[in-house]
Parts: C-alpha cells; structure tokens; sequence
C-alpha cells in the first residue's frame, strides 16, 4: 500500500480476492482491489475482461464463488444508500412505456417504501436530477423518443437521483454524441470537486487519461490500479490487451504463412493484400 | 329469468377475467413473458384431470386448485431446466407446455373410459365454456379477480421496475426475485380464474391481446394497465354474449376473435403506432417527390432554352423519367389546380408561382451538391443521386443554414446557377 493511500485518500471500496464465475465459467480470477474516494476512477479492459461483471459483484447482483467487497469498511448490504449505479444503456428496452421523469424516479423507489407511489417530493427530487443533466425540457418524453445520448444522461440522472456519495457507471461514454459527452464528463468532475467518488467503466482508451484520475486495469485478473500518471503505461497497457492480441496474430500468421507455401514460391500480386486484410482481424 | 340469471353469471366472469387478464399480461408482455402464461395454462390440464381423478367429484374449487399446482409444478419445472441444462428459455417453454399439455390429454381420454356416469364436461377446459359456469363458480371468480387487482395497485411500482429494469430494482435493494415470483403466482391465478371460461387452449390470447392492443394506444403504463383492462373487460363480457347466444360456440374462441378484432384495429389505426398512419405518410411523401421532380424537370428545360414562355410537350417532359402516363397526368392536374403550373394546348408550363415551387427544390439540390464537393471532397459526378434525395429532405432552416455555410454561392459543381428562390 503507497503512502498516498495509507495517509490522503481512504478507500472507497475494497475488493478481496474475489472471483466470479457464470456457469463453471471463470469471468474473474482472484481480484484484489483498492480504489480511492474522491477520485474519478476507470476501469478499462478489452471484451470480455470482466468489468461489468466486476461492477455487478460489488452490487451483489452476481454472487461471486469467493472474496468480499466492502464499501467505506461495511458489506454493500449495509451501504445501499451510499451507492447509486448507473447500468448499461442497452440493458434495458426502450421502447417501455414510461417517461424519463418516470425513469428518473425510479432511483427513488428504495426510499419511498412498499406500498406507496412517489409523491410530490420524489418528483421534485427526480426534477432536480433532470435539471443537472440538462434534460428538464424532455421530462414527459416517452423514453424511446429520446436520442442514446439523452437516454445515457437519463440514466445517469436516476443514479444522481439516489443522492449517494458513490455512483458505479456501466460504460456512461458508449454511443452518445459530443454534447453529451462534454455534460457527462463536467458533471463528473463537479461531483469529483464535492467529494464524491465515480467508479466508471470506460472503453476509449484515447480519452481514458484525460477524463479520469485513478484506473483499474482488468483482464479477467487485475492487471494494474493506481494512480492515472504512474499506472496508465505502455507496459500495462500491453500486460491488459496485448496478452491475447499477440496469441490471436501468431495464430493468424501461421495459417497465413501455410496457404502461402501452398500457393508456391512467387507470392500472387494480392497476396501481400490478403496477408495486410487478415492482419487487420 | 333462468336464461337471465345464466347470461349474468357468464357476463360477471367474463368480464372480470377479460379485466385481470389484461392487467397481469401487460406486465408479461412487457416482460417478454407472454409464452409463460401459455406454456401455465397448458401446464393446469392435466392438474385438472389428476383433482378429477383423485376426488371424483366435478365440483370446480378441487379441480382449479389441481390446475393452479400444476401450473406451478410446470412454472418450477420450466425454471429447472432452464437453470440446470443447457436448454434456453423457449426451448423449455415449448417442452413444458407440450409435456403437460399430452399428458393432460391422456388423463382425459383414460377418464373418459372409466366406467360411471359423472366424467362429461371435463373437455370443457379445453375451449372454455363459460354457459356452464354456477353462482358459486362466479363468486370464487369474483374474489380472486378482486384479490389479483389489489396486489397490482399495490405492487404497481415495484411490478413496474421488474418490467423496466430488474437489475436495477436489485441493486436498490428491492427483492426482486420475490416481487418476480409474486407477478408468476397473480399469472397463475389468471390462468386458473380462465380455465373455466377460455380454456387452456386459447388462455394465452386473453392476456396478450388486450395487453398488445392497449400498447399501441399510450405511451403510459399506467393508462395501458386501465385500457388493457377495459379492453379485456369488454371483449370478455362480448364473446361471452356472443357464445351464449350462438349454439355449441365455446367461449374462448368467441373472446378470441372479437380481442383480435380490436387488436388489428389497434394496430392498423392507433396514433402514432398505427401502421396505416406510416403508410399515408409514405403515400404523401411519394406524390410530394412525383410534384417536385415535374416542377424541377420544367425549370430545367426552361433554364436549358432560355426560354420559359413556350410549352413543353407533355411526352417529352415524362420521357425524363420514364414516367406512368396515368400517374404523371394526375400529378400535372393537381398542379395546375394549385395554380403553378398551366396546360396548354398538349403541353404545359410553368407558372409565376409554379417557377418560384421549382426554384427551391433546385436551390437545395445545387447547395447540397456544392455542400458535397467542397466540404466532404466528393468528385462532382458523384453528387447528383444524394442530392436527388436530399433536395425533397432539406428544410428550410438547413437550407438557409446550408447557404450561409457555403458564402452564399451563385452557381453549383456543374457551373450552373442557384436560384435565390424566395429568400432573395
């Protein structure tokens, strides 16, 4: 543990050796991880490495074969309002009957209590949540009329919604245009300016280092976390993607180099291009 | 006065079951669980068959009980396979509703041939026959119809999140497998209220019907749960009628075909949904394009002779665009009813207004293939056909936009002049 972590910033969440599998199916290896509060942390990866999943054992919406998470020292069971979480926007069918202040409140379906609607207070709330991500106007918008941009800030308006201290993000940068990209990031950062903490998956690695402070590198184990300057390296960034980059196109060149051999000594004029095509996969 | 107090039990619980049929197959349909209730009514035949066998006795409160186990038996089943093989949720839909549903015709026909006289009337399930239906079969109908509604107003937001978002909903903390087993059990329910009057051939059209053609009407939960009810209520209550009046016609398919009815209607004529709406837009849109190329085509040749005043021979204008006569001679009636374009003697030519329409199509069409050239560095004879389209597709605020883009500019790619149109 870096003095930086002992002293300045407490963990937010910690993760202990845990390990996720679907179906015998191993998604997560022995994860151990620390990530600091008041800080903007990714979690980048390739396909399949795991992040969501990460994101949804720390939710206890997939139970893990071993390990624990703890947010600020306790169970996620005992935080649950300290946690807001925004999912991926295609995990849900938009076509769904409802508006996006209907959507927004839905945050607040936890406190409201069984057996009773949002009142005028959670609507107020739900307002307020809109107005911070600029969508007051599209309120009573059917959701489905809503470009993916908008949708995305919806979402992320019910997470604000929950008023927690500590919002998880499912790839909140996917497939929205550049308005909401730039809305996005400044809300972020403002939350960042209050205190609070942002764990969010994040797929581009162009835009990784500039948008967040701390990163988790994943692969199905942990990789790398740590500071953005001192972890967010080529060594890394090879260690994360390169593993199976590197298997996939020796794999590829060896049936390439075969079908030349078989094609005989004088490469055909396309062969060079056949060889860059494939290079390419 | 007996055939009255008949029809009214049948209306009573026609109408009730139409009414939480739609309820509870709104959230299955929005769920994507419409086959549930199928592959559960299927499930209670042989439920029925086995509380007949075991009990000996007609009476409905023994026989749905054995539907409702059944139907829970085939619901854990379902989730058994789909949990502990390989086989998705479709595939295990299809084999419990089939499984179940033979096995509920076995036990019929074995019943059948047992010596004794009380076994008619069981295959009543199969179609529904709601004339046989008894006071008392209509008071149990009425409370659990009553019961199902209760737990939908309660539960409505919570119903709501496990129809939207479940994950969500968990990680809020809510039980959401429980609020999910809730929802089955009310199915199940229906399902049992609707053996008796539809039968478990046809169950599954009570609770998607209503559900699918409320859907195309609102874009409110809320409002669609209280039109599918409504809709279910009144097909219920008038396939009801319709079966009680017509000789040996089962309820279930008269319900069917009038929910049908009205779910086509819903789906053709609905606002916004409706599909004839789209089809009226797609009509109105072709014979806008059909105007503005004979307008264009006009100023074209007029602009190639420098020459406005003489008319064009009808042929020679639509050898342009190998155009149908019949169509194309409809399309220069309705502009020259409109004032822009004037038929004489064979041919036809612009008027004053007729230059001004043709004016802004070839504006947008001369911008755009500028727009194309200087800004996306497309080769000049590669922008006609975009702009072909685009010249019907541009508003005005683009065009305008478009101009001030470009420097307001005199002549296309090709060198030929943009008219200034109406904004000059």
């Amino acid at each position: 543990m870096s003095r930086d972590e002992a002293a300045g910033a407490p963990s937010a969440i910690e993760v202990h050796d845990l390990t996720v599998a679907y179906r015998e199916q191993p998604v997560l290896w022995d994860v151990d991880l620390h990530l600091p509060a008041g800080r903007l942390t990714a979690v980048v990866g390739p396909n399949g490495a795991g992040k969501s999943t990460l994101l949804k054992a720390m939710l206890d919406l997939v139970k893990p074969v071993t390990g624990w998470v703890k947010f600020f020292g306790e169970p996620y069971s005992h935080q649950r309002d300290q946690v807001g979480y925004v999912p991926q926007r295609e995990s849900v069918d938009w076509d769904f009957p409802t508006s996006a202040l209907d959507v927004v409140s839905m945050g607040l379906y936890g406190k409201v209590g069984w057996f009773r609607r949002p009142g005028r207070k959670e609507r107020g709330a739900a307002m307020a949540a809109l107005e911070k991500v600029g969508m007051t106007a599209f309120a009573g918008r059917q959701i489905s009329q809503l470009s993916g941009g908008q949708q995305q800030r919806v979402f992320l308006a019910r997470a604000l919604a929950q008023d927690a201290p500590l919002i998880l993000m499912d790839e909140p940068f996917a497939g929205v245009d550049a308005t909401t990209e730039r809305a996005i990031l400044e809300l972020l950062r403002g939350m960042r300016d209050q205190g609070k903490t942002v764990v969010a998956v994040h797929h581009d690695l162009q835009t990784v280092a500039a948008y967040f402070d701390h990163i988790a590198m994943l692969n199905m184990r942990l990789v790398a976390s740590g500071p953005m300057a001192t972890t967010f390296n080529d060594e890394n960034l090879q260690r994360t993607y390169g593993g199976r980059l590197t298997a996939l196109t020796r794999a590829a060149e060896a049936v390439l180099g075969e079908r030349m051999t078989l094609e005989g000594g004088a490469p055909a004029p396309g062969g060079g291009r056949v060889h860059g095509d494939e290079g390419v996969l | 006065m007996e055939l009255g107090a008949a029809l009214r039990n049948v209306l009573i619980g026609a109408t009730l079951l139409g009414a939480v049929g739609g309820l509870v197959g709104s959230f299955a349909m929005l769920r994507r669980q419409s086959l549930l209730g199928d592959a559960l009514a299927h499930a209670a035949l042989p439920g029925v068959a086995l509380a007949f066998l075991l009990t000996g006795s007609k009476h409905p409160l023994p026989l749905l009980l054995g539907a409702a186990v059944a139907g829970l038996v085939g619901a854990l089943f379902m989730v058994g396979v789909v949990r502990g093989s390989r086989i998705k949720e479709d595939s295990a839909i299809g084999i419990v509703l089939s499984v179940f549903f033979g096995a509920g015709i076995v036990l019929l026909t074995m019943i059948q041939r047992l010596p004794g006289g009380n076994k008619s009337g069981l295959d009543k399930f199969l179609f529904g026959q709601a004339a046989t239906l008894l006071p008392e079969d209509v008071l149990t109908i009425s409370i659990l119809a009553v019961a199902v509604l209760f737990v939908v107003v309660l539960f409505y937001k919570e119903f709501k999140l496990l129809a939207f978002d479940p994950e969500f909903g968990a990680s809020l903390g809510l039980p959401m497998r429980g609020i999910e087993i809730l929802l089955t059990t009310l199915l199940v329910v229906v399902v049992v209220v609707g053996l008796q009057m539809v039968g478990v051939v046809l169950m599954v059209a009570a609770l998607v019907t209503p559900a699918a053609a409320a859907r195309q009407w609102t874009q409110r939960l809320g409002l669609m749960l209280v039109l599918a009810a409504l809709l279910g209520a009144g097909t219920g209550a008038g396939g009801a009628v319709a079966s009680a009046m017509v000789d040996d016609l089962p309820t279930g398919p008269a319900i069917v075909v009038l929910a049908s009815a009205v779910l086509v209607l819903s789906l053709l004529l609905a606002p916004e949904r409706g599909m004839v709406w789209g089809w009226v837009r797609a009509l109105r849109l072709s014979r806008r394009i059909r105007h503005e190329h004979l307008l264009k085509d006009l100023y074209a040749l007029g602009e190639r002779r420098g020459d406005w005043a003489t008319a064009v021979p009808l042929p020679e204008l639509l050898d342009r665009r190998s155009q149908v006569d019949r169509v194309a001679s409809r399309a220069v009636r309705r502009l020259a009813r409109r004032g822009q374009l004037q038929r004489v003697d064979g041919g036809v030519r612009l008027t004053a207004a007729g230059r001004l329409a043709a004016e802004e199509v070839v504006r947008k069409h001369r911008l755009w293939e500028l727009y194309l050239t200087r800004r996306l560095d497309l080769a000049e004879d590669h922008v006609h056909r975009d702009a072909e389209d685009m010249e019907h597709a541009l508003s005005e605020e683009a065009v305008t936009e478009l101009d001030e883009l470009l420097g307001f500019p005199d002549s296309d790619p090709h060198g030929r002049p943009i008219p200034r149109g109406s904004a000059a």
